[in-house]
């Protein structure tokens, strides 16, 4: 299983606690994770990437073994700690605003 | 005994003001959907059990809420939180967020851009959903104004919004410019007489409106005048705050606009001033008596650069003769060291007999008066700043 820690909001959106687990099939890349998360948790659509272009909204980050993911293709494959389960993907929001 | 719901979004989340018909005490519960940016709440006037929410982020974008007992419980339309993520066949359940651009040919792509603020031309991009107005006659359909300028419509109680294109394909589009605030439509009234009319209202573009349910739509902007656009009286452009109409008389449509408040007996086909001894005629909201088609109610902002009232006295402004001649409305109101706004969706009128009439300001409070504006209290104080305000009169 894929761990993912979401950000308080999302949290509270998709009535769970901060970190949710997913089953990926096949390469465990930042798209098949959100694709994963989306399928399991469709409140979330549109709330990470844009419901049409797909692409990350620019005030959220992925991070994964303290790694920034943000820029990476989103076919990238994530690190194995991340596929294995030993660690979380992240999904942070940024710090700005009020 | 007959009773008032009052929903309040603000920059942090909703709250829900009720009382009895007296509306001398108030239960407050929220914050609903706390931490989010609550543009607005209303109640279909079928079902008023069943609320829509505008929930937005500049993280995490739109949601739309909905609530079928009153505002006790909401979840997204068409995904109940627990239940299986598709149906049938795999496909997956409604998106209730997804508010996507019709670009379909038979609609006129392409639809156009708009002007942006430096005068170049800029894509239409989807950022939230500023105005929702449920059906009079059919509690899941719902339309709902956003920004960047366009009208959508869910005939299925919020799970699916499709835009009527019409409006954003008609011509003027590329004309069309953001306000302060962005390109919002913040406006929607539904003509309770002709299921087929619908008017909106665009900042900053102007009034229009549909006579064939949002198929076609045409300015409604002849009679204003602003002085501070490239051409004054032009057909589009400008900076329509809010537009409010008693249902009554349909065909008569009160305007507050960037500067001037402005009346149409003709259902906009032409407007008139009347401003009249307002002590500013800028502001934001204006809205019209329950029972009383020629009583409406304004709150005077100091100007465009100052969005405060004048000499730091709160005070709203009531016609009784459809315009131009206004009396200050001030018992309970702050009269000193006020400099709040009160925003274009954040006055409220119930339709009890001695209809009451609320609005929220940015510095957290919800003014009422119980007795259509001669005395005003607080119901709620220290609030995030209000966005918007709503009342529902229950049986």
């Amino acid at each position: 299983m894929i761990r993912v820690i979401l950000p308080g909001h999302l949290r509270t959106l998709a009535h769970v606690s901060a970190e949710v687990q997913v089953h990926v099939e096949g390469p465990v890349t930042q798209r098949s994770v959100l694709d994963a998360l989306e399928m399991q948790y469709p409140m979330l659509r549109g709330t990470i990437r844009d419901h049409v272009t797909q692409e990350r909204r620019p005030f959220l980050r992925f991070f994964a073994c303290e790694e920034d993911y943000s820029l990476q293709p989103p076919d990238t494959l994530l690190p194995e700690a991340i596929a294995s389960g030993a660690e979380p993907l992240l999904i942070i929001g940024a710090i700005a605003g009020g | 005994m007959s009773g008032v719901r009052v929903l309040v979004g603000t920059r942090k989340g909703a709250f829900i003001l009720t009382s009895d018909g007296k509306r001398q005490k108030w239960d407050i519960s929220g914050p609903h959907f706390s931490g989010w940016e609550i543009y607005h709440l209303k109640g279909s006037p079928v079902d008023p059990n069943r609320l829509f929410a505008s929930q937005s982020s500049g993280w995490f974008g739109q949601i739309i809420q909905r609530s079928d007992d009153g505002g006790k419980t909401w979840t997204q339309p068409g995904t109940p939180p627990g239940e299986s993520a598709t149906g049938p066949g795999g496909m997956p359940k409604a998106e209730s967020n997804k508010f996507v651009y019709d670009v379909s040919s038979d609609t006129g792509k392409p639809l156009t851009t708009h002007m942006w603020y430096d005068g170049t031309q800029h894509p239409w991009e989807f950022k939230r959903v500023w105005h929702i107005e449920p059906s009079p006659t059919d509690p899941d359909t719902v339309y709902a104004g956003v920004e960047d300028a366009a009208l959508f419509r869910s005939t299925d109680g919020g799970k699916n919004w499709k835009e009527l294109s019409g409006l954003r394909g008609h011509g003027t589009g590329p004309k069309w410019q953001p306000g302060a605030g962005g390109m919002c439509l913040h406006t929607v009234i539904l003509d309770p007489s002709d299921p087929n009319r619908i008017y909106i209202a665009i900042s900053a573009a102007g009034a229009f409106r549909t006579d064939d349910a949002g198929k076609t739509w045409r300015p409604i902007n002849k009679g204003l005048v602003s002085p501070y656009i490239p051409e004054p009286t032009a057909e589009v452009g400008h900076c329509v705050h809010h537009v409010a109409m008693n249902p009554s008389r349909p065909g008569v449509l009160f305007m507050q606009k960037h500067w001037d408040v402005m009346r149409s007996d003709n259902s906009g086909d032409s407007w008139t001033e009347v401003s009249g001894n307002l002590p500013t005629d800028f502001g934001f909201v204006v809205d019209v008596h329950a029972h009383e088609p020629e009583t409406v109610y304004v709150v005077p902002i100091k100007s465009d650069g100052e969005h405060f009232p004048v000499d730091g006295k709160l005070r709203v402004y009531r016609s009784r003769t459809g315009g131009n001649e206004w009396e200050e409305l001030s018992k309970g109101l702050p009269l000193r060291d006020c400099y709040v706004n009160v925003l274009r969706d954040a006055m409220a009128i119930d339709t009890l007999d001695k209809c009451g009439v609320y609005f929220g300001t940015t510095g957290g409070q919800v003014y009422a008066s119980a007795d259509s504006g001669d005395n005003w209290a607080p119901i709620a104080e220290h609030l995030p700043a209000v966005l918007s305000v709503e009342v529902q009169t229950l049986p």
